[in-house]
C-alpha cells in the first residue's frame, strides 16, 4: 500500500455525496436562490459585519497610532518596525509562544494517540474511560483550573511538594522563569482528551481487515502499526495537528492566571496574546495591537500552509485510491 | 496467566492514568473544604475536618456582589448565547447543506477559513464598534454575535451532519408542498437534533469559561459573571483566602461538572464526528 500523493483538498471542501444529476436541471431557478439567502441572512450580516470589516479595519489600524479615544494617526510601517526590531519584549513573547506550541502540541497529540491506542483495545469501560480522559478538557479551559494549577505549582504547592518527597527538588515552578511555562504546557498536555477523542474515531474506522491481511503477511504489532495505522490514521492525525497548533498559538486565561496577569517572572509566561492584550487594553496602544494581531494571522496562515502543503506527502486519504 | 495479564496491563495503566488526570480536580475539591492552617502545611489530600465555612465566605462573593448574583450573569449570557447560536447557525447550515445559491462555494469557503482566524484580528475593530454603540459594560457584545453565527465551528459542524441525513425526507416534504422554511423547520431541525444538543452544550460551556472577552467587555462587578469574579484572586499572592478562593472556583465550574456528567454522550460523539464526518 503506497501513499497516494494526489492533491488533497481540504476535507470540509469535499461534499458528502454527490448530487443526484436530475437535480441539476434548472427550472424555476430565481425561485430557488431567494430562500438561501433569508437562511444565511445572520451568517452574512455577521461575516461583513463583525468579520470582513473589522479585518480590514484592524489592517488599517496597524499602520496607525490609535488610543481608542482621539483620531488614529498614520504612522506607515512604524507599528511592524517597532515591533521588529526595537521591542525585545514582543520578540520575547514569539520566543515563549514558539517554545510552547513547539513542546505541548506533540506532547499532547502523543498522548492522546497513546491513549486512544490503549483504549481501543479495551473492552469493559471504554466508553468510561473515554469519558473520563475527555473531562479535563472542558474544565481545562476554565479559570478555576488555571488557578487550581498556579496553587498545584506554586512554592510549597502540591506538585512541588511530590516531586521533592522522591528526591526531585525544583521549588516553585512559579515564581521560578526557567519553569513558569511548563505549569501552563502541563496544563495543556493535560486535556489530551479533545484530540484523543478525535484519534479514537479515527481507529475505529479502521477496517479490520487491513490487520487481518497485515498479520497474514507475518506483520507484527509495531510493523502494523506503522504500516496500517498511522498511514490509515494520518487525515486525523494532519486534522488534530492543524487544529490544536491554531488553538495553542491564541492561548491566553492560563498564562494570565499563573503569571498573575502579568505575564511574569520575567516576562517568561508573557504569551503572545498576553503581550497584544498588554499593548492594546492596558497600554491604550491598540495600532501596535493590531499590527500584532496582523503578524499572528500571517504566521498561522504560514504555518498552516506549510503544514497542507507537506501534508501531500504523508497524509493518506483512503478514498482518494484510484481517483 | 500470559492471557490475564495481557488483558490486565491496560486496565492497569488507564486506572492509573486516570488517578493523575483526576488528582487536581480531587485537590481542589479537598481544598475548598480545608481549614487554612492545613492548606500550606498539610500534604493530605483530606481535611482533618470539613471547613464549609469556605463555602458560606465564598457565597458572599466579590466586591459585594454575592455569587448567586454572579451566577445569575452568568447563566444569562450563556443562556443567550446558547439560543443565538443555535438559531444562527442551523440557519446558514441549512443553507450550506441543502440549498443551492450563487457564490455558495466562496462563501462556504469563506466561512471554513474563519475556522482559522485568530479572534485577536477583529478583536479591536469589534470593541470599536461596541463602544460606538454605547455597549460596552453590557452583554450585547458577548449575546448578540452569536445570532450572527460568528462561530464557524458551529456552522460547519451542522452542515457536516445535515448532510449525512438522508434527503428523502425533505424531498418528501417540498413534494408535499412544504416551502424551504417550513422543511427547514419541521423536517430537518428535528432530525439534526444530536448536532444542536452538540451545539447548545458546547457552547454553554465555552461561554461559561471564556475569560478573555468577559474581561475585555465588563467593567461594572454587579455585572461580572462568575468567571470574572474569579479574576480578583489573580493579582493576589496570599495563600490566607486559598478555602474560600477554591470554594467559590469549585461553586463556578460546577455547572461544567453538571452538564458533563449529563450529556457526555452527546459531547463526546459531537467532538468526534466534527472532525470526521465528510
Amino acid at each position: 500500500m503506497s501513499t497516494v500523493s494526489t492533491r488533497a483538498p481540504a476535507r470540509a471542501d469535499r461534499p458528502a455525496q454527490s448530487r443526484p444529476p436530475a437535480k441539476r436541471r434548472r427550472p424555476r431557478r430565481r425561485e430557488q436562490q431567494w430562500p438561501a439567502y433569508v437562511f444565511l441572512t445572520p451568517w452574512m450580516l455577521g461575516a461583513a459585519v463583525l468579520t470582513l470589516v473589522p479585518m480590514a479595519v484592524s489592517l488599517y489600524l496597524s499602520f496607525t497610532d490609535y488610543n481608542l479615544f482621539d483620531p488614529p494617526q498614520w504612522v506607515g510601517l512604524r507599528n511592524y518596525q517597532e515591533m521588529l526590531t526595537e521591542d525585545p519584549r514582543f520578540w520575547r513573547s514569539v520566543g515563549t509562544t514558539l517554545l510552547y506550541v513547539v513542546v505541548a502540541v506533540p506532547l499532547k497529540l502523543l498522548l492522546a494517540l497513546g491513549a486512544a491506542m490503549l483504549l481501543k483495545n479495551l473492552g469493559r469501560g471504554r466508553a468510561f474511560y473515554r469519558s473520563a480522559f475527555y473531562a479535563p478538557s472542558l474544565l481545562g479551559a476554565s479559570m478555576t483550573i488555571a488557578l487550581v494549577w498556579r496553587a498545584l505549582f506554586n512554592d510549597g504547592g502540591s506538585v512541588v511538594d511530590i516531586l521533592g518527597s522522591v528526591g526531585i527538588d525544583t521549588g516553585g515552578w512559579v515564581g521560578n522563569p526557567d519553569l513558569a511555562i511548563y505549569v501552563i504546557v502541563l496544563l495543556t498536555v493535560w486535556q489530551f482528551g479533545a484530540p484523543m477523542v478525535i484519534f479514537l474515531a479515527g481507529l475505529q474506522q479502521i477496517s479490520p481487515e487491513l490487520y487481518e491481511a497485515a498479520a497474514l503477511d507475518g506483520a507484527g504489532r509495531w510493523r502494523q502499526f506503522v504500516s496500517v495505522t498511522v498511514p490509515m490514521l494520518s487525515p486525523v492525525v494532519f486534522f488534530n495537528l492543524v487544529l490544536e497548533m491554531i488553538q495553542s498559538f491564541q492561548v491566553f486565561t492560563p498564562a494570565f492566571a499563573v503569571s498573575g496577569g502579568e505575564g511574569g517572572p520575567a516576562d517568561s509566561t508573557m504569551f503572545y496574546t498576553l503581550y497584544l492584550y498588554e499593548r492594546g487594553f492596558t497600554a491604550s496602544h491598540m495600532g501596535y495591537a493590531a499590527a500584532m494581531a496582523w503578524l499572528l494571522l500571517i504566521a498561522i496562515g504560514i504555518i498552516t500552509l506549510i503544514l497542507f502543503r507537506t501534508s501531500r506527502s504523508w497524509v493518506f486519504y483512503a478514498d482518494e485510491e484510484g481517483r | 496467566m500470559n492471557l490475564t495479564t495481557r488483558r490486565w496491563i491496560p486496565h492497569t495503566i488507564a486506572v492509573v492514568g486516570l488517578l493523575v488526570l483526576l488528582y487536581p480536580l480531587a485537590w481542589l475539591l479537598a481544598t475548598s473544604l480545608k481549614p487554612a492552617d492545613e492548606v500550606v502545611t498539610s500534604l493530605d489530600l483530606w481535611p482533618s475536618h470539613l471547613e464549609w465555612s469556605n463555602y458560606t465566605t465564598a457565597l458572599d462573593g466579590v466586591s459585594g456582589v454575592p455569587v448567586t448574583r454572579l451566577l445569575r450573569n452568568t447563566v444569562l449570557i450563556a443562556g443567550g448565547a446558547v439560543v443565538g447560536n443555535v438559531l444562527s447557525c442551523s440557519l446558514a447550515a441549512y443553507a450550506f447543506a441543502r440549498l443551492r445559491f450563487r457564490m455558495s462555494k466562496v462563501m462556504f469557503a469563506f466561512m471554513v477559513a474563519t475556522l482559522m482566524l485568530p479572534h485577536h484580528v477583529v478583536l479591536i475593530p469589534q470593541y470599536i464598534i461596541f463602544n460606538r454603540l454605547g455597549m460596552v459594560d453590557t452583554y450585547w457584545p458577548l449575546i448578540l454575535p452569536k445570532f450572527l453565527a460568528t462561530e464557524a465551528f458551529f456552522v460547519f459542524l451542522i452542515v457536516q451532519f445535515m448532510r449525512g441525513l438522508p434527503r428523502e425526507l425533505e424531498e418528501s416534504a417540498r413534494i408535499d408542498g412544504c416551502g424551504a422554511f417550513r422543511t427547514y423547520w419541521s423536517v430537518t431541525l428535528p432530525l439534526s437534533r444530536p448536532a444542536l444538543i452538540t451545539t447548545a452544550i458546547f457552547t454553554f460551556i465555552w461561554t461559561w469559561n471564556d475569560f478573555f472577552t468577559q474581561m475585555i467587555y465588563l467593567f461594572a462587578p454587579e455585572k461580572f459573571t462568575i468567571t470574572l469574579a474569579l479574576r480578583s484572586f489573580v493579582d493576589q499572592s496570599s495563600t490566607s483566602a486559598y478555602g474560600p478562593m477554591f470554594a467559590m472556583s469549585v461553586i463556578s465550574v460546577l455547572p461544567i461538572v453538571l452538564f458533563f456528567f449529563v450529556f457526555q454522550r452527546y459531547l463526546v460523539q459531537g467532538m468526534a464526528t466534527s472532525g470526521l464526518k465528510g
